[in-house]
């Protein structure tokens, strides 16, 4: 406690969520129960985000290689993200009442945009000729949207997925409204963990936040194909169109 | 792979919804080993006429035969494996290295590993790429002209019977472009495929053309002939504009600097008696000597100090520049004697050895002797 005393109320939140202290009730909040919290906020999350990458890509590539739907993969999820997951939320609970799979799919539709149209412009901005000269040597479809499309559209699909993942791991924190306890708990129930003990949860949301969007970047340069990386060196057309739409891909 | 015959017999291709034809009536023969080139201006439906021998783009009437067989017949995908493919934005494989674009029909043929490393090198040293230094790089690596290169390699991968190409050198810069065309026809004249080759540009299209085919709009067949005919004898009105009206300048693309009467000029080496110089000169068409080397290559031509005395010394009064190549198109060869400000230079054979002379009034004279047609007669008896 002492030696985060000069940091005053946030270092009091720090001490928090690595001691925690008993309520009145003889209850443990804090400290190790903060670690039960944060594997079910990581879990709803991870949920969350498989399945929406398992649904999103392939029917991203799948209407990028195709040309056709840019009004699903674009306009749609536009459209999908100004829903306010809240209300999706209070919309499934009304209908599906509380529970895990509620949430999972709440933070699912949530996820689902970014992805989607991120997916569906990395496969579109692969250069028209590169897969004209895919299939004019033969390349069967499914090799092309495989073997071409695929890897140049990873870097940006890469993008979508870490944006995604940083608004699932926000969002999951009104899970606790249809009854799963993640870490929004102390966030929603002061009553419960006092100011000490939401301000200890909005950091570790943070950090999980950070640290996602930390890996996932490294994640994304990664995958970047090596000559892809060497062709964004220089100054080129498709350098200039993915910063562009990385812009307005990402919130 | 031995070359392929190709033959379009009244192909026609209608886009749904489109009352016009893109490609009308479409009948073309190309003989094995030839290069028939596509020409027209843009919208003339020249690419589309491409694109239907390897079913980019399917026939909506006609046929199209390769080696007799229908293309109709064929699964596209393994069609396609079997004609060779190259663009004009030439499409390499930003995401793999220039060994693996190369490899890819390979690949899809499933050849083993050390079949496909070998031919890959090969492949790169044919079109004049270091293997070493090239297998590993990326396109992004190269530059446009190495890329074209990569891109002619990729194409040939699997020794096709038949290539098509699409504007291949359109996005190189002039000179290069002249470069790579020349290295291109070597390269033919050593691995003679069938060739189907799509330019806007009527130059390139004289160059390279053993036949040319021009389109006008609406994919109608104007004119289908060897380039001196197509010269000499337009079809019609639209085929004399297309060509242009320097269509007699053109001409001079279609004849090498061998072709013609070359002048002859007095040699002479260092130390040769003056006298016999002399006798020599007044039995040729020049009355100016020309020092040569040992070897017979020009030196220089003498100044009349260097036949002042017994013997001849090396006094000259002007270098021998413009220096032409017997394989020198005339077109090219009038332009150094152009540029050289000169009425005449050196011709040297493939040693570097004096052939003749080559002078203005020459290719004057080789301009008004053309009229009789000369490859066009060739190539009424081939046809």
């Amino acid at each position: 406690m002492s030696t985060l005393a000069f940091l005053g109320e946030f270092g009091e939140a720090i001490q928090f969520i690595f001691e925690g202290e008993t309520t009145r009730e003889g209850t443990q909040v804090g400290g190790s129960q903060f670690l039960e919290l944060t594997v079910e906020h990581i879990k709803v999350s991870v949920v969350a985000m498989v399945v929406a990458c398992a649904l999103a890509i392939p029917l991203g590539l799948w209407l990028g290689h195709i040309r056709r739907g840019s009004f699903l993969a674009i306009s749609l999820s536009n459209v999908g993200r100004a829903v306010p997951s809240l209300a999706l939320i209070a919309f499934f609970v009304a209908y599906l009442g509380v529970g895990f799979t509620n949430v999972t799919l709440a933070l699912v539709l949530l996820a689902i945009p970014p992805i989607l149209t991120n997916a569906y412009v990395g496969v579109t901005q692969v250069h028209r000729e590169t897969v004209d000269a895919a299939r004019g040597m033969g390349m069967t479809e499914a090799r092309i949207a495989l073997r071409v499309e695929l890897p140049l559209a990873l870097p940006l699909i890469f993008g979508g997925i870490k944006t995604s993942a940083v608004n699932v791991i926000a969002t999951a924190t009104i899970a606790p409204l249809a009854g799963v306890t993640t870490l929004g708990d102390a966030i929603i129930n002061v009553s419960g963990y006092g100011d000490v003990g939401r301000l200890a949860a909005a950091i570790s949301v943070a950090a999980l936040a950070v640290m996602t969007e930390l890996t996932l970047g490294a994640a994304q340069r990664a995958v970047t194909p090596r000559g892809i990386r060497l062709e964004s060196g220089r100054p080129s057309r498709r350098r200039t169109l993915s910063t562009r739409i990385g812009r307005t891909a990402s919130p | 792979m031995d070359a392929a015959t190709l033959v379009l017999d009244e192909a026609t291709k209608v886009y749904p919804g489109q009352d016009e034809p893109a490609v009308d009536r479409l009948s073309l023969e190309v003989g094995a080993g030839e290069i028939c080139v596509l020409v027209g201006p843009s919208g003339c439906g020249k690419t589309t006429a491409m694109r239907m021998v390897n079913r980019m783009i399917d026939i909506t009437s006609g046929d199209i035969l390769i080696d007799g067989a229908s293309v109709r017949d064929r699964d596209p995908a393994e069609l396609r494996r079997q004609i060779g493919y190259a663009i004009q934005q030439i499409g390499l494989f930003p995401h793999l290295t220039i060994a693996e674009n190369v490899a890819t029909v390979p690949k899809l043929l499933r050849w083993d590993r050390d079949r496909i490393r070998a031919r890959v090198d090969e492949l790169l040293a044919l079109v004049q790429l270091d293997p070493d230094e090239t297998r590993d790089r990326y396109p992004a690596q190269l530059s446009g002209g190495q890329r074209q290169r990569v891109g002619v390699a990729r194409a040939l991968a699997v020794d096709p019977p038949l290539m098509l190409m699409d504007e291949p050198f359109g996005a190189i810069d002039p000179i290069n472009r002249e470069k790579l065309q020349n290295e291109f026809l070597r390269l033919q004249r050593e691995i003679r495929k069938t060739i189907v080759f799509v330019t806007h540009d009527i130059d390139e299209a004289i160059k390279m053309g053993d036949r040319i085919a021009i389109l006008r709009k609406g994919g109608r067949l104007a004119q289908y002939a060897p380039p001196a005919e197509l010269l000499m004898e337009p079809a019609d009105r639209f085929v004399e504009d297309f060509v242009g009206a320097d269509r007699a300048l053109k001409r001079l693309a279609l004849q090498r600097v061998r072709d013609i009467d070359l002048w002859r000029a007095p040699l002479a080496r260092a130390g040769d008696p003056v006298a016999s110089v002399r006798a020599q000169t007044a039995a040729c068409d020049l009355p100016y000597p020309l020092l040569v080397d040992e070897a017979g290559r020009p030196l220089g031509w003498l100044s009349e100090a260097a036949l002042a005395g017994e013997t001849v010394t090396a006094d000259l009064v002007s270098d021998p520049q413009p220096i032409v190549e017997l394989d020198d198109v005339l077109r090219d060869a009038l332009s150094d004697l152009l540029q050289h400000e000169s009425q005449y230079g050196p011709v040297v054979d493939a040693r570097g050895a004096v052939a003749g002379v080559l002078s203005i009034e020459a290719i004057g004279h080789a301009l008004r002797d053309s009229d009789a047609v000369p490859r066009a007669a060739d190539a009424a008896v081939e046809g």
